[in-house]
């Protein structure tokens, strides 16, 4: 049932698509490259950069954060790190917050380019918890981009990910490395990281901040978080805000949906709020709603979310294509066509989803998708396959057993909530057959449905049930919520069915035609005929 | 007096944990005699025992498996919200094959797929693991009338009884109470055979849904305004 595809993560694999070009382990502090050699653009790069921090200059920290940092990592450290902070220190008057924010970025281009040593994960954890501990001592005071802040929560969230999965294949470590394991037993532990997020979360009073902004009393979402009268510090804040992104994905990595859901109950997706102003965070936020939405069974609203992410991404991609995260975004907007097919197998509500949305939804899963709905062996195959190409990168969160005999275990979590998920699609294996003849009828006896679908009365009363049952979700607040678009009720003997057809929506219709001859007869009127 | 009072200051606490620091190995002894709290007064609490399950999770050493079990009932009681599946995601598979979970998955299983009758008759044999939470079989038949509200307008006697498990003169009594206070009323069917009448729902009157109206809003109409003058 856990079949081969490209499921493990591996520290090969790197984030941003790019294969490393150093062998495992070790790559980066070996022969070839001189950590203490700091090139006069790095020397231009950290100097400038520090002014731009010291006199909050946002827009030329993100010039320098987005666009000079990558050009100088593809120009001149493809297959090496940055030289080390030490030896950039006494440019920037070894300014303790800067060269914490330094080594971030330090190990996040490793990761991204390089494959990071077990030495250099640990030294990584300690990086963040020292630049975490600042930030919520509250010395921090500078207005970063939210595309860098943002950055940090994602890429701690990661490395984490990251961690775990590396802890978790035993098998063919060193002697070194297993030493590594059992000295640092507290690196990226699971208790730190959670709490980390949270003691974000609540000395930013994020949560406050938001409440009151929805009585008028604060602006936040309006100014995207920074302060541009009073230049008080956004760091705090926006790494609180961030954070409640990052728990709901850690809670997703570890299987608790219900709980991530309520971490980031605090942000309305409904409306634009600053979750959707890096188009990352917004990414990454409506993937992980969906997902837990897709496990808890509310399917409507699963779709309906990724509908809207996916129709943004369709429209606003080509612009991000020069940017480091396009591939992160191509990725994921895959992902998310591969939940859209699950979900529409197991609750077919094409109304909901946009005409652009579903071609692009035809062309690359029509044939998948009609296998679904068939639910024998074939079905369940597919439904493996997509939610094992979709799935978050599922993490065993305790720390190894580090006794004979050693195996790889990385898999485990990912496998249990695979079967489950199976489980649930067995579960409505036979509905979709009264789906369709239901389909066929206005009305419709008992009996004659049972002898149609081959069943007894009672099978068919326990089918009929089990549809009603599994098509009306619970929501957060206890409320039964209908997902489906064929409804029917049963009395006594006759079965009534009620199709919700979507309604032909002509004043949207006239709107829009009025408009666009409005602008044809402008156009033609500006041609002069000579 | 004092015994209950205590009880609710202890309940207020943990769900102040919960809340305020739930990532925490030090509070996993209170989480448990926190559910052995919720199983003997009855009561319930999702968000506790997530996180115990979690804190499991984090550390499998410590796993108490009749507590598991005990967590397992109370979402079982808790249909149709699904909280029993997502026990069973935090659940690691080895503790999953232990005998007594094993049957709640089976039972868990019946539920969801409305096989009342067997789900009946497999509770009966394994009375043992059920009745130590008390109330067990009063929320599974609320949920069994769950089920039959969404779907039936007029359900016959016997599918009643199947699915709550009550025969005879108790049933005749389990009908006559909701005759009087849940608006249940009873008729007489085509053989014979008598119906209850269900209270209209949304669910089982698909006609009472609010359709979508036509309507826009009207900031999408003041698009043609400067068109129209």
């Amino acid at each position: 049932m856990a079949s081969s595809h490209d499921y493990d993560d591996g520290s090969l694999e790197s984030r941003y698509g790019r294969p490393p070009s150093a062998g495992h382990g070790g790559a980066s502090t070996d022969l070839g490259y001189d950590p203490n050699f700091v090139p006069d653009s790095v020397k231009t790069f950290v100097v400038h950069l520090y002014r731009h921090i010291r006199e909050k200059n946002v827009y030329e920290i993100h010039q320098m954060y987005e666009g000079s940092f990558q050009r100088l990592s593809d120009r001149m450290f493809r297959d090496n790190p940055w030289p080390s902070v030490e030896a950039i220190a006494p440019y920037v008057d070894n300014d303790h917050v800067f060269c914490l924010l330094y080594r971030e970025m330090w190990f996040r281009h490793v990761y991204a380019r390089l494959t990071p040593t077990g030495r250099q994960r640990v030294e990584s954890w300690d990086n963040y918890c020292s630049l975490f501990g600042v930030v919520l001592h509250g010395v921090v005071n500078m207005q970063l981009p939210n595309q860098w802040l943002w950055d940090m929560v994602d890429e701690f969230v990661y490395q984490f990910q990251s961690y775990c999965q590396y802890r978790a294949k035993l098998k063919n470590k060193t002697e070194e490395e297993l030493q590594l394991l059992q000295q640092y037993d507290q690196a990226w532990n699971v208790y730190g990281v959670l709490n980390y997020l949270q003691a974000l979360v609540e000395k930013s009073a994020i949560t406050e901040i938001l409440e009151r902004e929805k009585e008028g009393l604060e602006q936040f979402t309006a100014t995207d978080g920074y302060d541009y009268e009073g230049g008080t510090s956004n760091v705090l804040k926006m790494l609180g805000y961030y954070s409640m992104i990052g728990l709901l994905r850690v809670h997703c990595l570890l299987g608790d949906y219900h709980t991530g859901l309520k971490c980031l109950a605090p942000i309305d997706i409904s409306q634009q709020g600053v979750y959707n102003v890096v188009i990352g965070s917004h990414i990454s936020t409506i993937y992980h709603y969906g997902f837990a939405n897709l496990m808890l069974r509310r399917y409507a609203e699963a779709i309906r979310e990724f509908n809207k992410i996916l129709l943004y991404i369709l429209k606003y991609k080509q612009y991000h294509q020069k940017s480091p995260q396009y591939d992160q975004i191509l990725k994921k907007n895959e992902q998310m066509y591969a939940l859209l097919a699950i979900c529409l197998s197991l609750c077919p509500q094409i109304n909901l989803v946009e005409e652009n949305v579903n071609s692009q939804l035809r062309d690359k899963y029509n044939e998948k998708m009609t296998k679904m709905l068939r639910y024998d062996d074939e079905a369940y195959a597919v439904y493996d396959e997509l939610f094992t190409y979709a799935c978050p990168k599922f993490i065993t969160p305790s720390a190894p057993v580090l006794e004979e005999p050693l195996t790889n275990y990385n898999q485990d979590a990912y496998r249990l909530q695979l079967k489950l998920f199976l489980y649930e699609v067995k579960q409505q294996q036979l509905l979709s057959g009264v789906r369709s003849f239901l389909k066929l009828y206005s009305n419709i006896s008992i009996g004659k449905l049972a002898a149609y679908m081959e069943v007894d009365e009672p099978t068919l009363r326990t089918i009929l049930m089990t549809y009603k049952h599994k098509m009306h979700a619970v929501d957060g607040d206890g409320k039964i919520i209908p997902n489906a678009d064929l409804d029917f009720y049963i009395s006594e003997d006759i079965i009534h069915v009620v199709e919700s057809k979507p309604i032909k929506r002509y004043s949207d219709y006239f709107l829009r035609q009025v408009l666009k001859f409005e602008e044809m007869i402008s156009e033609l009127d500006r041609i002069k005929l000579d | 007096m004092g015994r209950d009072q205590q009880q609710q200051q202890a309940a207020y606490t943990v769900e102040q944990l919960v809340a305020v620091n739930p990532y925490n190995p030090d509070i996993l002894t209170d989480l448990e005699n926190y559910v052995n709290e919720q199983v003997s007064s009855q009561t319930y609490s999702l968000d506790a025992n997530l996180c115990l399950l979690r804190l499991y999770q984090f550390e499998p050493g410590r796993i108490s498996i009749p507590i598991v079990v005990r967590i397992l009932i109370k979402a079982l009681m808790a249909m149709p919200a699904p909280d029993f599946s997502l026990c069973l995601f935090l659940i690691p598979e080895q503790v999953q094959m232990e005998e007594q979970i094993k049957t709640l998955i089976v039972l868990s299983h019946y539920l969801e797929t409305a096989r009342f009758r067997q789900f009946w008759e497999e509770a009966a044999k394994n009375r043992s693991t059920l009745e130590v939470v008390p109330g067990f079989e009063q929320a599974i038949q609320a949920y069994a009338i769950h089920v039959l509200s969404l779907t039936y307008q007029k359900v016959p006697r016997p599918v009643i009884a199947e699915a709550i498990n009550i025969e005879g003169l108790s049933l005749d009594k389990f009908l006559e109470y909701h005759v009087a206070n849940s608006g249940w009323v009873l008729e007489k069917g085509h053989s014979c055979s008598q119906l209850m009448v269900l209270p209209r729902n949304e669910f089982n009157h698909p006609e009472l849904k609010k359709n979508t109206v036509d309507g826009m809003p009207f900031e999408h109409v003041t698009r043609i305004f400067p068109i129209l003058s």
